[in-house]
């Protein structure tokens, strides 16, 4: 009989499972592994360094850039910890829109990961479907930001601008005919609100389609339950965070344990899973969905009967009205200020943790008193994951590797930063 | 919230005493100083305490303090310099500008949760040696801390005793210098590209100039001060 040797197998960065640019060397017993060594960096911006040379608005556009699936739920980690610092709060109203669009960006998170996962896993279908519902929420996204993906609209002190009344139309161009605009244009007759209503009521029955897809399909199974499995006690050392833990059956959410924005006026549930399997994690992250879901609705019925202010009165942290900057000194004196200066920060530090898609999202600040942070750390939740990878995959076969990097929700731009 | 963070205040002043250099509770947060020689069992203690019961270690980051309450532009004195005032040149007389920095330059901030009491908790340790920055590991404390720890030396060349597998881990293959240091320089040491000729890929010295677009100033006179000391 030969003598079989461990060899070393090299995956990524480039493969398509590896979800970016996750570089792993695998040491390999025949099929099985005996141990992972993720190399990451290969995306690594030092947005952290960046944010050093730059006055503190300015670098609410590369929080979005970090996770660029949920790219509102960063800016808001950052934005938090600016307004803890500040000793400011945002209207009750940009609060309300603030929880509605970090629903959003939630349901927009695990409609790709549930797209990714499962087109690694050999399901494509589902990718096709979670992209069409992210489609619409993307466009909620760009009626009030302008921007599909790095919207920019969370600001300390409130969020950029109200929900507009129209919702943009769709409109015929080559590749367009008019029936399907009309089509496209159906539920888009309203404001930006009703659109979302509407995409609420729709919304359970697509969550209903991928269970029909992947709940009790037979392969799907077979590729998660048992795989990667994590005890509670070894998540919380490794550091876990969001539906990793609970996945793991602790009940810990920082939406409801540490209310920010608007999460102790709103009624949810809390999922959690028993097993810690690939499986639950699953269950758990579908069940979230429709959770957001109930928030998003519940926030819509607010806005609709609370008209008001969405933005800070302080003009020495948020920019005046434009039209005021037409006929008042002072606004526009506080607009010169704010746009070649910034405001300074008072010295101190502050860390601010929001319960971001994938996990706990925190921002540390140092300031010395400047306009711009001394230190900003950035804590991600794929970072802690990924750093379990050795441990989750140890014994594993080769194809559940893929399977692992799916249920931890990787995305490279929050673990290089 | 604060007044639990109280009583975990004089909790720990009361048992761990003398360990604890300093401990603030400002905007919220505790935050406690140990010095590199207790941080190990200040650690332990934290986790394995009945009142404390810090079961997750969220994040480790390196702070440099070279530079801290420096400005570009002057606001107080005379006023209105139009000038930008570099704060460091990188070249020639970088060590004699290291050399006269006194006092601390490196901290390590560990932040803490505890899921069991719902709080959480800073650690904050600043490092003996400038030149040669150590605290010692808590991997062993929290699994956790193993890639924080890793990020730490990446970015500030802290190194850290103890830990299993110090390796770089965010920076390219080769780096040289530890990048979030404040004295190195926000555009890099060197440029990369694809070299036709040598058809390889290859390092030059930097060729973009660092640029300030806009200065850091510190404000002293603001008109709203928030509840820094206010809590205390």
């Amino acid at each position: 009989m030969s003598e079989i040797k461990n060899f070393t197998l090299n995956f990524g960065p480039a493969h398509p499972a590896a979800h970016g640019v996750l570089r792993l060397v695998l040491e390999m017993d025949g099929e099985v592994i005996q141990r992972a060594d993720p190399h990451i960096g290969l995306l690594h911006r030092g947005t952290e360094k960046l944010a050093e040379s730059k006055p503190y608005n300015q670098s609410i556009g590369y929080m979005d850039r970090l996770d660029y699936v949920s790219m509102m739920c960063n800016e808001h980690g950052y934005v938090l910890a600016l307004e803890k610092m500040l000793g400011i709060e945002a209207p009750v109203r940009a609060q309300y829109i603030r929880t509605m669009f970090d629903e959003i960006t939630r349901i927009l998170n695990h409609l790709l990961w549930i797209g990714a996962h499962a087109l690694d896993v050999g399901a494509m279908t589902m990718f096709l479907y979670a992209f069409r519902e992210r489609e619409d929420l993307m466009d909620v996204y760009e009626a009030v930001s302008g921007a599909r993906l790095h919207a920019t609209y969370y600001r300390p002190g409130g969020v950029y601008r109200d929900l507009p009344d129209t919702m943009p139309l769709h409109e015929t161009s080559r590749w367009t005919d008019d029936a399907e605009v009309k089509r496209l244009n159906k539920n888009r007759g309203g404001s930006v609100l009703d659109f979302i209503e509407d995409f609420t009521n729709r919304f359970p029955t697509y969550v209903d389609e991928y269970e029909t897809l992947l709940t009790d399909n037979r392969i799907w199974k077979q590729r998660l339950v048992d795989i990667g499995i994590v005890s509670p006690e070894r998540a919380l050392q490794l550091g876990l965070t969001g539906a990793m833990l609970r996945g793991s059956g602790i009940e810990w959410d920082l939406r409801k344990k540490q209310p920010y924005a608007m999460y102790d006026q709103v009624d949810f549930d809390i999922p959690v899973g028993t097993n810690g399997d690939s499986y639950d994690r699953y269950l758990v992250r579908i069940e979230e969905m429709r959770q957001s879901n109930n928030i998003i609705k519940q926030c819509v019925d607010w806005l609709r009967k609370n008209p008001g202010s969405v933005m800070h009165e302080d003009h020495k942290i948020t920019q005046p009205p434009r039209e005021k900057m037409k006929g008042d000194m002072e606004a526009l004196i506080h607009h010169f200020k704010l746009a070649t200066e910034g405001y300074c920060l008072p010295e101190g530090e502050a860390y601010a943790a929001i319960e971001h898609p994938k996990g706990e999202f925190g921002c540390y600040i140092v300031s010395d008193g400047a306009n711009k942070p001394y230190r900003l750390k950035v804590r991600a939740p794929g970072f802690a994951h990924m750093s379990a990878m050795d441990e989750l995959t140890k014994g594993h076969m080769l194809a559940d590797v893929v399977t692992i990097i799916g249920t931890m929700d990787i995305v490279f731009g929050e673990v290089d930063r | 919230m604060s007044k639990l963070l109280q009583v975990l205040k004089s909790h720990l002043e009361g048992v761990l005493a003398e360990k604890i250099q300093q401990s603030v509770v400002a905007l919220n947060e505790l935050t406690i100083e140990v010095s590199p020689d207790d941080l190990l069992s200040v650690s332990l203690f934290l986790r394995d305490d009945n009142a404390c019961c810090f079961e997750q270690l969220i994040d480790i980051c390196g702070v440099d303090y070279l530079t801290y309450g420096e400005t570009e532009w002057d606001t107080s004195g005379s006023g209105f310099s139009r000038g930008v005032k570099r704060e460091f040149s990188f070249d020639g007389d970088e060590q004699d500008e290291l050399n006269k920095f006194e006092g601390k330059r490196f901290a390590v901030v560990v932040h803490l949760l505890s899921i069991e009491h719902n709080q959480r908790i800073r650690l904050k340790c600043y490092c003996d040696d400038n030149d040669f920055p150590r605290v010692n590991s808590l991997q062993g404390i929290w699994n956790s801390a193993n890639w924080f720890e890793r990020e730490a030396f990446d970015m500030f060349g802290i190194l850290f005793d103890g830990h299993p597998d110090l390796r770089r881990i965010l920076t390219d293959y080769g780096f040289i210098g530890h990048p979030f240091r404040k004295d190195f320089p926000l555009i890099g040491h060197v440029d990369m590209r694809y070299d036709e000729e040598q058809k390889r890929v290859i390092y030059e010295p930097v060729s973009i100039e660092e640029r300030t677009l806009v200065p850091r100033v510190i404000r002293k006179d603001q008109r709203f001060t928030p509840a820094v000391e206010g809590d205390e």
